[in-house]
Protein backbone atom coordinates (compact mmCIF):
# COMPACT_ATOMS: atom_id res chain seq x y z
CA UNK A 1 0.00 0.00 0.00
CA UNK A 2 3.26 2.20 0.63
CA UNK A 3 4.37 2.23 -2.98
CA UNK A 4 0.60 2.39 -4.26
CA UNK A 5 0.28 5.72 -2.31
CA UNK A 6 4.57 6.69 -3.28
CA UNK A 7 3.43 6.09 -6.80
CA UNK A 8 0.72 8.45 -6.26
CA UNK A 9 2.45 10.92 -4.75
CA UNK A 10 5.23 10.87 -7.31
CA UNK A 11 3.91 10.17 -10.30
CA UNK A 12 4.79 13.19 -12.02
CA UNK A 13 8.48 12.52 -11.40
CA UNK A 14 8.24 9.04 -12.47
CA UNK A 15 6.83 9.92 -15.32
CA UNK A 16 9.82 12.75 -16.38
CA UNK A 17 12.23 9.90 -15.62
CA UNK A 18 10.49 7.36 -17.74
CA UNK A 19 10.31 9.34 -20.35
CA UNK A 20 13.77 10.36 -20.04
CA UNK A 21 14.39 6.56 -19.66
CA UNK A 22 12.85 5.89 -23.11
CA UNK A 23 14.48 8.77 -24.75
CA UNK A 24 17.98 6.93 -23.61
CA UNK A 25 16.60 3.60 -24.51
CA UNK A 26 15.25 4.98 -28.41
CA UNK A 27 18.34 7.33 -29.31
CA UNK A 28 20.57 4.24 -28.52
CA UNK A 29 18.82 1.34 -30.41
CA UNK A 30 18.07 3.40 -33.27
CA UNK A 31 22.07 4.60 -33.55
CA UNK A 32 22.56 0.69 -33.03
CA UNK A 33 19.87 -0.08 -35.53
CA UNK A 34 21.52 2.59 -38.06
CA UNK A 35 25.04 1.40 -37.53
CA UNK A 36 24.65 -2.41 -36.72
CA UNK A 37 22.20 -3.50 -39.87
CA UNK A 38 25.08 -2.08 -42.28
CA UNK A 39 27.31 -3.87 -40.18
CA UNK A 40 25.51 -7.38 -40.00
CA UNK A 41 24.97 -7.15 -44.57
CA UNK A 42 28.54 -6.67 -44.36
CA UNK A 43 29.46 -10.07 -42.56
CA UNK A 44 26.53 -11.88 -44.00
CA UNK A 45 28.22 -10.54 -47.56
CA UNK A 46 31.81 -10.11 -47.05
CA UNK A 47 33.11 -13.76 -45.03
CA UNK A 48 36.16 -11.78 -44.15
CA UNK A 49 34.48 -9.32 -42.14
CA UNK A 50 32.56 -11.36 -40.21
CA UNK A 51 35.03 -12.63 -37.80
CA UNK A 52 36.23 -9.06 -36.82
CA UNK A 53 32.77 -7.20 -36.53
CA UNK A 54 31.26 -9.75 -34.39
CA UNK A 55 34.41 -10.50 -32.39
CA UNK A 56 34.55 -6.98 -31.66
CA UNK A 57 30.70 -6.43 -31.02
CA UNK A 58 31.16 -9.71 -28.38
CA UNK A 59 34.42 -8.42 -26.89
CA UNK A 60 32.75 -5.06 -26.11
CA UNK A 61 29.70 -7.00 -24.70
CA UNK A 62 31.81 -8.73 -22.22
CA UNK A 63 32.62 -5.41 -20.62
CA UNK A 64 31.08 -4.36 -17.36
CA UNK A 65 28.28 -1.45 -17.92
CA UNK A 66 30.43 0.85 -15.28
CA UNK A 67 33.66 -0.06 -16.22
CA UNK A 68 32.34 0.84 -19.86
CA UNK A 69 30.98 4.37 -18.62
CA UNK A 70 34.33 4.77 -16.62
CA UNK A 71 36.67 4.06 -19.85
CA UNK A 72 34.26 6.56 -22.35
CA UNK A 73 34.73 9.16 -19.66
CA UNK A 74 37.85 11.05 -21.08
CA UNK A 75 36.68 11.00 -24.72
CA UNK A 76 36.03 14.41 -26.09
CA UNK A 77 32.95 15.42 -26.52
CA UNK A 78 30.93 12.11 -25.66
CA UNK A 79 32.42 12.48 -21.96
CA UNK A 80 31.44 16.15 -21.76
CA UNK A 81 27.83 14.96 -21.33
CA UNK A 82 26.62 12.24 -19.24
CA UNK A 83 23.59 11.54 -21.39
CA UNK A 84 25.76 11.48 -24.54
CA UNK A 85 28.16 8.62 -22.60
CA UNK A 86 25.36 6.81 -21.51
CA UNK A 87 23.54 6.59 -25.37
CA UNK A 88 27.01 5.87 -26.57
CA UNK A 89 27.50 3.14 -23.75
CA UNK A 90 24.02 1.62 -24.47
CA UNK A 91 24.58 1.84 -28.37
CA UNK A 92 28.17 -0.17 -28.01
CA UNK A 93 25.49 -3.07 -25.85
CA UNK A 94 22.77 -2.75 -28.12
CA UNK A 95 25.10 -3.57 -31.69
CA UNK A 96 25.80 -7.13 -30.96
CA UNK A 97 22.57 -8.48 -30.88
CA UNK A 98 21.40 -6.54 -33.64
CA UNK A 99 24.62 -7.34 -35.94
CA UNK A 100 24.08 -11.08 -34.80
CA UNK A 101 20.73 -11.08 -36.52
CA UNK A 102 21.29 -9.52 -39.52
CA UNK A 103 24.02 -11.77 -39.95
CA UNK A 104 21.85 -14.64 -39.15
CA UNK A 105 19.09 -13.42 -41.37
CA UNK A 106 20.41 -13.30 -44.10
CA UNK A 107 22.65 -16.47 -44.03
CA UNK A 108 19.09 -18.36 -43.72
CA UNK A 109 17.80 -16.97 -46.69
CA UNK A 110 17.00 -20.07 -48.41
CA UNK A 111 20.17 -20.62 -51.40
CA UNK A 112 17.84 -21.47 -53.82
CA UNK A 113 16.08 -18.07 -53.70
CA UNK A 114 19.26 -16.08 -53.75
CA UNK A 115 20.68 -18.16 -56.60
CA UNK A 116 17.66 -17.69 -58.69
CA UNK A 117 17.36 -13.98 -57.85
CA UNK A 118 21.19 -13.86 -59.36
CA UNK A 119 20.45 -16.04 -62.19
CA UNK A 120 17.57 -13.55 -62.81
CA UNK A 121 20.03 -10.92 -63.31
CA UNK A 122 19.20 -9.13 -60.15
CA UNK A 123 22.07 -6.48 -59.25
CA UNK A 124 23.98 -7.24 -55.65
CA UNK A 125 21.62 -4.16 -54.61
CA UNK A 126 18.12 -4.96 -55.96
CA UNK A 127 18.45 -8.78 -54.34
CA UNK A 128 19.50 -7.14 -50.88
CA UNK A 129 16.34 -4.98 -51.24
CA UNK A 130 13.86 -7.16 -52.59
CA UNK A 131 14.52 -10.58 -51.29
CA UNK A 132 17.23 -10.81 -48.65
CA UNK A 133 16.35 -7.57 -46.42
CA UNK A 134 12.69 -8.59 -46.41
CA UNK A 135 13.24 -12.39 -45.74
CA UNK A 136 15.40 -11.45 -42.85
CA UNK A 137 13.23 -8.72 -41.19
CA UNK A 138 12.00 -10.86 -38.57
CA UNK A 139 15.24 -12.14 -37.49
CA UNK A 140 16.59 -8.60 -37.47
CA UNK A 141 13.87 -7.46 -35.56
CA UNK A 142 14.22 -10.11 -32.70
CA UNK A 143 17.39 -8.95 -32.58
CA UNK A 144 16.11 -5.15 -31.82
CA UNK A 145 13.66 -6.52 -29.61
CA UNK A 146 16.57 -7.90 -27.57
CA UNK A 147 18.83 -5.27 -27.88
CA UNK A 148 15.66 -2.91 -26.41
CA UNK A 149 15.19 -5.03 -23.62
CA UNK A 150 18.92 -5.66 -22.40
CA UNK A 151 19.01 -1.34 -22.51
CA UNK A 152 15.77 -0.71 -20.73
CA UNK A 153 17.47 -2.71 -17.88
CA UNK A 154 20.87 -1.40 -18.62
CA UNK A 155 19.89 2.12 -18.78
CA UNK A 156 18.84 2.21 -15.04
CA UNK A 157 22.86 2.42 -14.45
CA UNK A 158 23.31 5.45 -16.73
CA UNK A 159 21.87 7.09 -13.46
CA UNK A 160 25.09 6.26 -12.07
CA UNK A 161 26.96 8.76 -13.86
CA UNK A 162 23.92 11.25 -13.71
CA UNK A 163 22.51 10.46 -16.94
CA UNK A 164 19.45 10.93 -15.39
CA UNK A 165 16.53 7.70 -16.26
CA UNK A 166 14.27 5.64 -13.78
CA UNK A 167 17.79 4.67 -11.86
CA UNK A 168 17.61 7.82 -10.07
CA UNK A 169 15.10 6.60 -8.18
CA UNK A 170 17.46 2.76 -7.48
CA UNK A 171 20.06 4.57 -6.75
CA UNK A 172 18.55 7.16 -4.44
CA UNK A 173 16.56 4.37 -2.88
CA UNK A 174 19.73 2.09 -2.50
CA UNK A 175 21.36 5.27 -0.72
CA UNK A 176 18.57 5.95 1.50
CA UNK A 177 17.87 2.03 2.28
CA UNK A 178 14.09 3.27 0.90
CA UNK A 179 12.63 0.20 -0.73
CA UNK A 180 9.40 2.17 -2.31
CA UNK A 181 12.50 4.51 -3.97
CA UNK A 182 14.01 1.35 -5.43
CA UNK A 183 10.47 -0.02 -6.63
CA UNK A 184 9.19 3.35 -8.17
CA UNK A 185 12.28 2.67 -10.56
CA UNK A 186 12.45 -0.77 -10.60
CA UNK A 187 8.34 -1.32 -11.48
CA UNK A 188 7.94 1.25 -14.48
CA UNK A 189 11.50 -0.31 -16.08
CA UNK A 190 9.93 -3.55 -15.95
CA UNK A 191 6.60 -2.67 -17.57
CA UNK A 192 8.76 -0.60 -20.16
CA UNK A 193 10.82 -3.59 -21.20
CA UNK A 194 7.71 -5.69 -20.82
CA UNK A 195 5.80 -3.78 -23.33
CA UNK A 196 8.51 -2.81 -25.43
CA UNK A 197 9.35 -6.82 -25.85
CA UNK A 198 5.39 -7.29 -26.65
CA UNK A 199 5.26 -5.20 -29.02
CA UNK A 200 8.59 -5.68 -31.55
CA UNK A 201 7.49 -9.12 -30.83
CA UNK A 202 3.97 -8.56 -32.16
CA UNK A 203 5.63 -6.64 -35.08
CA UNK A 204 8.01 -9.63 -35.64
CA UNK A 205 4.81 -11.87 -36.10
CA UNK A 206 3.56 -9.06 -38.31
CA UNK A 207 6.45 -9.14 -40.87
CA UNK A 208 7.36 -12.79 -40.56
CA UNK A 209 7.35 -14.07 -44.45
CA UNK A 210 5.50 -17.05 -45.10
CA UNK B 1 30.85 -6.34 -81.84
CA UNK B 2 31.26 -8.67 -84.32
CA UNK B 3 28.28 -9.41 -86.65
CA UNK B 4 27.22 -13.37 -86.16
CA UNK B 5 25.61 -14.65 -89.51
CA UNK B 6 22.82 -16.61 -88.52
CA UNK B 7 24.07 -20.39 -88.42
CA UNK B 8 26.53 -19.20 -85.93
CA UNK B 9 26.46 -21.31 -82.74
CA UNK B 10 24.08 -18.96 -79.92
CA UNK B 11 26.07 -20.81 -77.06
CA UNK B 12 30.09 -21.59 -77.86
CA UNK B 13 32.86 -22.92 -75.54
CA UNK B 14 35.93 -22.49 -76.33
CA UNK B 15 38.52 -24.76 -74.56
CA UNK B 16 36.85 -23.64 -71.18
CA UNK B 17 38.28 -24.65 -68.03
CA UNK B 18 36.94 -24.09 -64.88
CA UNK B 19 38.80 -24.28 -61.51
CA UNK B 20 37.58 -24.11 -58.08
CA UNK B 21 39.90 -21.58 -55.34
CA UNK B 22 41.43 -24.92 -53.89
CA UNK B 23 42.40 -25.81 -57.17
CA UNK B 24 40.23 -28.54 -57.72
CA UNK B 25 39.58 -28.55 -61.79
CA UNK B 26 35.77 -29.37 -62.32
CA UNK B 27 35.81 -28.66 -66.08
CA UNK B 28 38.61 -29.68 -68.44
CA UNK B 29 39.02 -28.01 -72.16
CA UNK B 30 35.19 -28.07 -72.78
CA UNK B 31 34.39 -27.64 -76.40
CA UNK B 32 30.54 -27.42 -77.10
CA UNK B 33 28.66 -25.54 -79.49
CA UNK B 34 24.68 -25.06 -78.89
CA UNK B 35 22.65 -24.17 -82.31
CA UNK B 36 19.35 -21.26 -82.28
CA UNK B 37 16.32 -23.62 -81.42
CA UNK B 38 17.97 -26.87 -80.51
CA UNK B 39 17.18 -28.46 -77.17
CA UNK B 40 20.66 -29.63 -76.27
CA UNK B 41 20.88 -32.16 -72.87
CA UNK B 42 23.81 -31.86 -70.61
CA UNK B 43 23.49 -35.92 -69.16
CA UNK B 44 25.95 -36.84 -66.46
CA UNK B 45 26.43 -38.14 -63.30
CA UNK B 46 26.63 -35.75 -60.18
CA UNK B 47 29.71 -34.31 -59.69
CA UNK B 48 30.39 -34.45 -64.08
CA UNK B 49 30.51 -30.87 -64.54
CA UNK B 50 26.93 -30.24 -65.72
CA UNK B 51 25.72 -28.00 -63.67
CA UNK B 52 29.07 -25.84 -63.44
CA UNK B 53 28.42 -25.83 -67.55
CA UNK B 54 25.55 -24.36 -67.11
CA UNK B 55 26.56 -21.90 -64.69
CA UNK B 56 29.27 -20.54 -66.93
CA UNK B 57 26.68 -19.72 -69.97
CA UNK B 58 24.79 -17.01 -67.46
CA UNK B 59 28.16 -16.20 -65.83
CA UNK B 60 27.08 -17.22 -62.28
CA UNK B 61 30.80 -18.92 -62.97
CA UNK B 62 33.61 -17.22 -64.76
CA UNK B 63 35.67 -19.90 -66.69
CA UNK B 64 39.09 -19.78 -65.55
CA UNK B 65 40.60 -20.83 -68.61
CA UNK B 66 39.31 -20.60 -72.45
CA UNK B 67 35.58 -18.29 -73.14
CA UNK B 68 32.33 -19.33 -73.56
CA UNK B 69 30.24 -16.99 -75.80
CA UNK B 70 26.60 -16.17 -75.45
CA UNK B 71 25.45 -14.81 -79.59
CA UNK B 72 28.93 -14.34 -79.92
CA UNK B 73 29.82 -12.04 -77.51
CA UNK B 74 32.24 -13.48 -74.98
CA UNK B 75 30.62 -13.88 -71.57
CA UNK B 76 33.53 -12.17 -69.23
CA UNK B 77 33.34 -8.99 -70.89
CA UNK B 78 29.57 -8.30 -71.14
CA UNK B 79 27.73 -6.54 -68.94
CA UNK B 80 26.42 -9.76 -66.16
CA UNK B 81 23.00 -8.28 -65.66
CA UNK B 82 22.27 -7.46 -69.12
CA UNK B 83 23.26 -11.18 -69.91
CA UNK B 84 21.36 -13.25 -67.21
CA UNK B 85 18.39 -11.09 -67.85
CA UNK B 86 18.13 -12.15 -71.53
CA UNK B 87 18.81 -16.10 -70.77
CA UNK B 88 15.89 -17.34 -68.24
CA UNK B 89 17.14 -20.03 -65.72
CA UNK B 90 14.75 -22.76 -63.92
CA UNK B 91 16.25 -24.75 -61.34
CA UNK B 92 15.57 -27.87 -59.69
CA UNK B 93 14.31 -25.97 -56.49
CA UNK B 94 12.73 -23.55 -58.45
CA UNK B 95 13.72 -20.50 -55.75
CA UNK B 96 10.37 -18.88 -55.76
CA UNK B 97 10.54 -16.39 -53.77
CA UNK B 98 8.35 -16.77 -50.91
CA UNK B 99 7.30 -13.49 -49.77
CA UNK B 100 5.64 -12.76 -53.00
CA UNK B 101 2.61 -14.16 -54.83
CA UNK B 102 3.02 -15.96 -58.04
CA UNK B 103 2.16 -13.01 -59.80
CA UNK B 104 4.90 -10.37 -58.37
CA UNK B 105 7.45 -13.71 -58.93
CA UNK B 106 6.62 -13.87 -62.53
CA UNK B 107 6.42 -9.85 -62.79
CA UNK B 108 9.75 -9.31 -61.08
CA UNK B 109 12.24 -8.93 -63.61
CA UNK B 110 9.60 -6.71 -65.66
CA UNK B 111 9.19 -4.29 -63.16
CA UNK B 112 12.30 -4.01 -62.17
CA UNK B 113 12.89 -3.43 -66.24
CA UNK B 114 10.58 -0.24 -65.74
CA UNK B 115 7.59 -1.71 -67.36
CA UNK B 116 4.26 -0.17 -66.73
CA UNK B 117 2.00 -2.13 -64.58
CA UNK B 118 -0.87 -2.77 -66.91
CA UNK B 119 1.52 -4.31 -69.36
CA UNK B 120 3.35 -6.66 -66.21
CA UNK B 121 -0.37 -7.88 -65.68
CA UNK B 122 -1.32 -9.03 -69.33
CA UNK B 123 1.96 -10.84 -69.48
CA UNK B 124 2.04 -12.74 -66.34
CA UNK B 125 -1.69 -13.74 -67.74
CA UNK B 126 -0.31 -14.46 -70.83
CA UNK B 127 2.68 -16.55 -69.47
CA UNK B 128 0.48 -18.37 -66.68
CA UNK B 129 -1.99 -19.47 -69.85
CA UNK B 130 1.19 -20.49 -71.58
CA UNK B 131 2.73 -23.14 -68.89
CA UNK B 132 -1.26 -24.48 -68.74
CA UNK B 133 -1.78 -22.51 -64.88
CA UNK B 134 -4.77 -20.93 -64.05
CA UNK B 135 -5.18 -17.32 -63.39
CA UNK B 136 -6.79 -17.49 -60.51
CA UNK B 137 -3.28 -18.57 -58.89
CA UNK B 138 -1.73 -15.41 -59.70
CA UNK B 139 -3.14 -14.03 -55.95
CA UNK B 140 -1.45 -17.09 -54.57
CA UNK B 141 1.86 -17.44 -52.64
CA UNK B 142 4.69 -20.25 -53.03
CA UNK B 143 3.79 -22.39 -49.96
CA UNK B 144 0.23 -22.52 -51.32
CA UNK B 145 1.44 -24.05 -54.71
CA UNK B 146 2.09 -27.96 -55.62
CA UNK B 147 4.96 -29.00 -56.22
CA UNK B 148 4.29 -29.59 -59.83
CA UNK B 149 2.66 -25.47 -60.12
CA UNK B 150 5.45 -24.25 -58.69
CA UNK B 151 7.74 -25.78 -61.29
CA UNK B 152 5.50 -24.01 -63.56
CA UNK B 153 5.50 -20.84 -62.15
CA UNK B 154 9.55 -20.94 -62.25
CA UNK B 155 9.64 -21.86 -65.75
CA UNK B 156 6.91 -18.91 -66.24
CA UNK B 157 8.91 -16.50 -64.17
CA UNK B 158 12.13 -17.20 -66.76
CA UNK B 159 10.05 -17.00 -69.54
CA UNK B 160 8.78 -12.84 -68.09
CA UNK B 161 11.13 -11.20 -70.36
CA UNK B 162 10.95 -13.16 -73.47
CA UNK B 163 14.61 -14.53 -73.43
CA UNK B 164 16.25 -16.26 -76.67
CA UNK B 165 18.09 -18.90 -74.19
CA UNK B 166 16.48 -20.77 -71.43
CA UNK B 167 18.99 -22.72 -69.13
CA UNK B 168 17.04 -25.81 -67.25
CA UNK B 169 19.09 -27.23 -64.20
CA UNK B 170 16.82 -30.72 -63.22
CA UNK B 171 13.59 -28.78 -63.66
CA UNK B 172 11.43 -31.90 -62.83
CA UNK B 173 14.08 -33.65 -60.18
CA UNK B 174 11.95 -32.86 -57.55
CA UNK B 175 8.66 -33.88 -58.98
CA UNK B 176 6.67 -37.65 -58.71
CA UNK B 177 6.66 -39.56 -61.82
CA UNK B 178 3.43 -38.60 -63.22
CA UNK B 179 3.81 -34.82 -62.54
CA UNK B 180 6.99 -34.94 -64.47
CA UNK B 181 5.68 -37.19 -67.38
CA UNK B 182 3.16 -34.06 -68.05
CA UNK B 183 5.92 -31.33 -67.56
CA UNK B 184 7.74 -33.18 -70.05
CA UNK B 185 5.27 -33.34 -72.58
CA UNK B 186 4.14 -29.40 -71.75
CA UNK B 187 8.23 -28.65 -72.04
CA UNK B 188 7.55 -30.36 -75.81
CA UNK B 189 4.56 -28.49 -76.33
CA UNK B 190 6.27 -25.18 -75.00
CA UNK B 191 9.09 -25.50 -76.95
CA UNK B 192 7.30 -26.59 -80.29
CA UNK B 193 5.65 -23.00 -79.92
CA UNK B 194 8.82 -20.86 -78.47
CA UNK B 195 11.46 -22.53 -80.36
CA UNK B 196 14.13 -21.23 -77.73
CA UNK B 197 17.55 -22.25 -77.30
CA UNK B 198 17.67 -24.59 -74.57
CA UNK B 199 20.44 -26.52 -72.40
CA UNK B 200 18.99 -29.18 -69.79
CA UNK B 201 20.58 -30.39 -67.36
CA UNK B 202 19.31 -34.11 -66.37
CA UNK B 203 21.24 -37.56 -65.05
CA UNK B 204 18.10 -39.57 -66.14
CA UNK B 205 18.68 -40.93 -69.82
CA UNK B 206 14.86 -41.44 -70.34
CA UNK B 207 14.63 -37.06 -69.94
CA UNK B 208 17.37 -36.99 -72.27
CA UNK B 209 16.06 -38.98 -74.70
CA UNK B 210 12.24 -37.37 -74.61
CA UNK B 211 13.61 -33.65 -74.52
CA UNK B 212 16.48 -33.52 -76.17
CA UNK B 213 17.32 -32.69 -79.89
CA UNK B 214 21.22 -33.74 -78.99
CA UNK B 215 22.75 -35.54 -75.89
CA UNK B 216 26.18 -33.96 -74.07
CA UNK B 217 27.37 -36.86 -72.12
CA UNK B 218 29.72 -35.64 -69.54
CA UNK B 219 31.60 -37.59 -66.99
CA UNK B 220 34.50 -36.17 -64.38
CA UNK B 221 34.35 -33.14 -66.27
CA UNK B 222 34.79 -33.92 -69.37
CA UNK B 223 32.49 -33.75 -72.39
CA UNK B 224 32.61 -37.50 -73.43
CA UNK B 225 30.36 -37.35 -76.13
CA UNK B 226 27.85 -35.31 -77.94
CA UNK B 227 25.01 -36.95 -79.91
CA UNK B 228 21.71 -37.24 -81.16
CA UNK B 229 19.16 -39.35 -79.52
CA UNK B 230 18.81 -42.27 -81.78
CA UNK B 231 22.22 -42.35 -82.16
CA UNK B 232 22.98 -42.24 -78.39
CA UNK B 233 20.50 -45.68 -78.18
CA UNK B 234 23.03 -47.01 -81.01
CA UNK B 235 26.89 -45.58 -79.21
CA UNK B 236 29.63 -47.75 -78.94
CA UNK B 237 31.24 -44.99 -76.75
CA UNK B 238 31.57 -47.54 -73.32
CA UNK B 239 30.43 -44.71 -70.55
CA UNK B 240 27.05 -44.27 -73.42
CA UNK B 241 26.66 -47.94 -73.67
CA UNK B 242 26.27 -48.50 -69.88
CA UNK B 243 23.90 -45.70 -69.12
CA UNK B 244 21.65 -47.31 -72.43
CA UNK B 245 22.08 -50.90 -70.67
CA UNK B 246 21.47 -49.23 -67.34
CA UNK B 247 17.94 -47.94 -68.51
CA UNK B 248 17.34 -51.29 -70.31
CA UNK B 249 18.03 -53.12 -67.63
CA UNK B 250 15.44 -50.73 -65.37
CA UNK B 251 13.09 -51.67 -68.21
CA UNK B 252 13.42 -55.64 -68.44
CA UNK B 253 13.61 -55.96 -64.62
CA UNK B 254 12.96 -59.24 -63.50
CA UNK B 255 10.28 -58.12 -61.24
CA UNK B 256 8.03 -57.14 -64.39
CA UNK B 257 8.45 -60.74 -65.59
CA UNK B 258 11.10 -59.96 -68.28
CA UNK B 259 14.43 -61.69 -69.08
Amino acid sequence: MNVFHFFLQHHKEILELALEHLWLVGISTLLAVLIGIPLGIISAHWPVWNKPVLGTANVIQTVPSLALFGFLLPVPWIGARADRLAILALTLYALLPVIRNTYTGIRGVDPSVVEAGRGMGLTDRQLLLHVELPLAVSVILSGVRVAVVVSVGLATIAAAIGAGGLGEFIFRGLAMVNNELILAGAIPAAILALSADFGLGWLERRLQPR
Amino acid sequence: MEPTPTNAPVIEFRAVVYTLPNGQQLLHNMNLQVQRGETLVLLGRSGSGKTTTLKLINRLLTPSGGEVRVNGAITAKSDVIRLRRSIGYVIQDVGLFPHFSVERNIGLVPRIEGWPADRIHARVEELLQLVELDSKIASRYPHQLSGGQRQRVGVARALAADPAILLMDEPFGAVDAITRDQLQREFLALQRRLNKTVVFVTHDLREALRLGSRIALMEAGQLVTVLPPQDFLRSTDSLAAAYVQAFREGWDSPAKGGT
